[in-house]
């Protein structure tokens, strides 16, 4: 096991920057995801922290040492594929104990550290089959398998789930977090997916556009988002966000929609007024609305209604009737206010 | 038993018309196949058959007033004696044995090269093609130039770089040398088409593959034998298998360059079954010939797919 520190690490293919400068430190033991959307630069870092990909600027440590020019496999990480990776022609012991066989293990030596692993993963059945024979979710289990064997001082998952089907993904999700918790292995987790983030990691970094937006644990991230971006990317359906400016005691949109704001707030420079869709009630004092989409999901109900010409999302815990065309009332829960500037930093 | 009753009926209604649909695709699909049967038919199917009814009798090339009769298998017998025959099928094993080596061999190292991330990568994947559409006659005229003897290009080369240590070779008139003159310009023509499906084998090995590897440890070399030769295992099945039955029906080279000489040391089947065929006019006997090459193909073909489906393809 051991801490990574990432330093100003910057890459650019030819005079195209990708990554501008992205510093975090990641804990001995911890799981991190780095989460953002397609193209945010989450997959290259974690190829660059894997040795994969040359680094153009900045550091890279792994337990102290920096590996800028070290090659992968003296890195000491074990790497798990979106496509698993599997060497098509070796049974599922043989890819294990395929990198402890080019160190020039043993036998007997390999033999047991496969048992251990498989055992671990309850692959012990499937050791002589070749991946080819294997459901998609065992496959992903040998990659682990793979990965665990060398007992690696840092886990690298490159978007692990993406090839499963949301049952099993959702199955998968908890095996990997309780292999964690039994292993304690530092891991660096990519995901596009915010909910696996927020599920899985101790702590999620939100990349945009090469840049990290924001470090947190993830009911940090989710209570208080650093910015516009972060508010709508955590958290599903997204926050509702209202372009506007501060008067009267309340917020009025650029609709004129009239929405209560505290008085504190007033001087914030508020230009953004963000309410996630759950602190958003049905209530008498509220501001009117109309309902358009009513979606049960059983244990809550999505509703989507009309706040002047603007979209807001509901969440609703509770079953109540409503009908499309419907005039309600909603009301903020003021306490959960989310304000941002023009430029989307959070002010409040 | 009735809650299933209303679903079965409910699916028999549906499978109704969806029956009526496949019938009509049926005929679609066979108007669509029609016209390309009919072609294989006339022009592949049937002379096939008759190569074989032909191979039975004492067909002539040119009609004469004789009638043709049937005389069962005494084309096979007579060409099974002939010495000439058994000389053109070790010919053409001997090339076989030389050209899999030396033209697979040339395009899997060029597909190698190709396939790094070269500047002008692609300029030079259709250059090294270009002796693949090249005619083979008009390569057999240039190699034949460069064969001359004793003061050809190539034997100019070689004297030059030995500093005239060794003799100028009689490429094409050495019983020696005729055949491996042979087998390197049909090397050169056709190794463009084993690159391209090398290539192709290549690229379709995943990059993560080599990203793991390379995480597990693995150097340069063990990249290569531990994925790349595994990867492309049932390419070189099907390239070795492909060539083998090009090398059988060698023709041209030997009827542009050598017809056959010297003393028969170039002679092959197909070469032996056109002369058997137009210059000594027995079209029976010719034919015979050539239902023998085909059970030949045709049993490397089967051992082809064997081979295949063990390496599961």
């Amino acid at each position: 096991m051991a801490s990574v520190t990432i330093q100003q690490v910057r890459k650019q293919y030819g005079a195209v920057p990708v990554i501008h400068g992205v510093s975090m430190d990641i804990e001995d033991g911890e799981f991190v995801t780095l989460v953002g959307p397609s193209g945010c630069g989450k997959s290259t870092l974690l190829r660059m922290l894997a040795g994969l990909e040359d680094i153009s600027g900045g550091e890279i440590r792994i337990g102290g040492r920096v590996v800028n020019d070290v090659a992968p496999k003296e890195r000491d990480i074990a790497m798990v594929f979106q496509s698993y990776a599997l060497y098509p022609h070796m049974t599922v012991a043989e890819n294990m104990g395929f990198a402890l066989k080019l160190k020039g293990e043993g036998k007997a030596a390999i033999e047991k550290r496969v048992r251990e692993a498989a055992d671990i993963l309850a692959l012990g059945p499937l050791l002589d089959r070749l991946p080819k024979q294997l459901s998609g979710g065992q496959r992903q289990r040998v990659a682990m398998g793979r990965a665990i064997v060398r007992h690696p001082q840092v886990f690298l998952f490159d978007e692990p789930l993406s090839n499963l089907d949301a049952k099993l993904r959702v199955t998968m999700r908890a095996e990997i977090k309780d292999l964690h918790q039994r292993l304690k292995t530092t891991t660096v987790y990519v995901t596009h997916d915010q909910i696996e983030a927020m599920t899985m990691a101790d702590r999620i970094v939100v990349m945009r556009g090469g840049n990290v937006e924001q470090i947190g644990k993830p009911l940090e991230l989710y209570d208080r988002p650093a910015n516009t971006f972060v508010a709508t990317f955590i958290g599903s359906p997204a926050m509702n966000l209202f372009e506007g400016s501060p008067a009267d005691e309340g917020f009025v949109t650029r609709d004129g929609v009239f929405l209560p704001m505290p008085g504190d707030y007033q001087g914030a420079a508020a230009a953004i007024y963000g309410i996630r869709p759950e602190h958003l009630v049905i209530a008498e004092s509220g501001v009117p609305a109309t309902v358009v989409v009513v979606e049960p999901t059983g244990s809550e109900t999505h509703v989507l209604v009309k706040l002047g010409p603007s979209d807001a999302n509901l969440v609703l815990r509770d079953r109540i009737d409503l009908e499309p065309g419907q005039p309600v009332r909603v009301a903020p829960d003021l306490a959960k206010l989310h304000l941002f500037s023009a430029q989307g930093t959070r002010v409040n | 038993m009735t809650l299933q009753q209303p679903a079965l009926a409910a699916t028999a209604a549906l499978a109704r018309p969806a029956r009526r649909r496949d019938k009509g695709r049926l005929f679609q699909e066979i108007g669509m196949l029609a016209p390309a049967v009919a072609l294989l038919t006339i022009f592949l199917i049937v002379p096939f058959l008759l190569s074989f009814w032909t191979a039975m009798t004492n067909q002539p090339l040119v009609p004469r007033p004789t009638p043709v009769r049937f005389i069962g298998f005494t084309n096979f017998l007579r060409i099974l004696k002939d010495d000439l025959f058994w000389i053109s099928l070790w010919n053409v094993s001997r090339f076989t044995f030389w050209i899999l080596p030396v033209q697979c061999g040339l395009a899997f190292a060029t597909a190698l090269l190709l396939h790094q991330k070269l500047p002008f990568r692609n300029f030079f994947r259709g250059l090294f093609f270009l002796p693949a559409i090249t005619s083979m006659v008009v390569v057999c005229v240039i190699w034949g130039t460069l064969f001359q003897y004793p003061t050809g290009p190539l034997n100019q080369v070689i004297g030059f770089l030995s500093a005239g240590r060794i003799q100028p070779i009689d490429w094409l008139g050495d019983p020696n040398w005729a055949m491996f003159s042979i087998v390197l310009l049909s090397a050169w023509q056709a190794y463009g088409f084993q690159m391209i499906v090398y290539l192709a084998g290549l690229q379709g090995i995943p990059d993560e593959l080599y990203d793991a590897a390379r995480i597990d440890g693995a150097n340069a070399f063990q990249r290569f034998w531990h994925v790349t030769m595994p990867g492309l295992r049932p390419t070189h099945v099907f390239v070795l298998v492909i060539t083998t039955i090009q090398a059988f029906k060698l023709y041209t080279q030997v009827a542009v360059l050598t017809q056959g000489g010297p003393r028969s040391s170039t002679e092959t089947v197909v070469h032996y079954m056109v002369r058997t065929g137009f210059e000594e006019q027995k079209l029976g006997l010719a034919s015979a010939v050539s239902v023998i090459l085909f059970l030949i193909v045709l049993v490397i073909a089967l051992l082809q797919r064997q081979l295949l489906r063990r390496f599961d393809v």
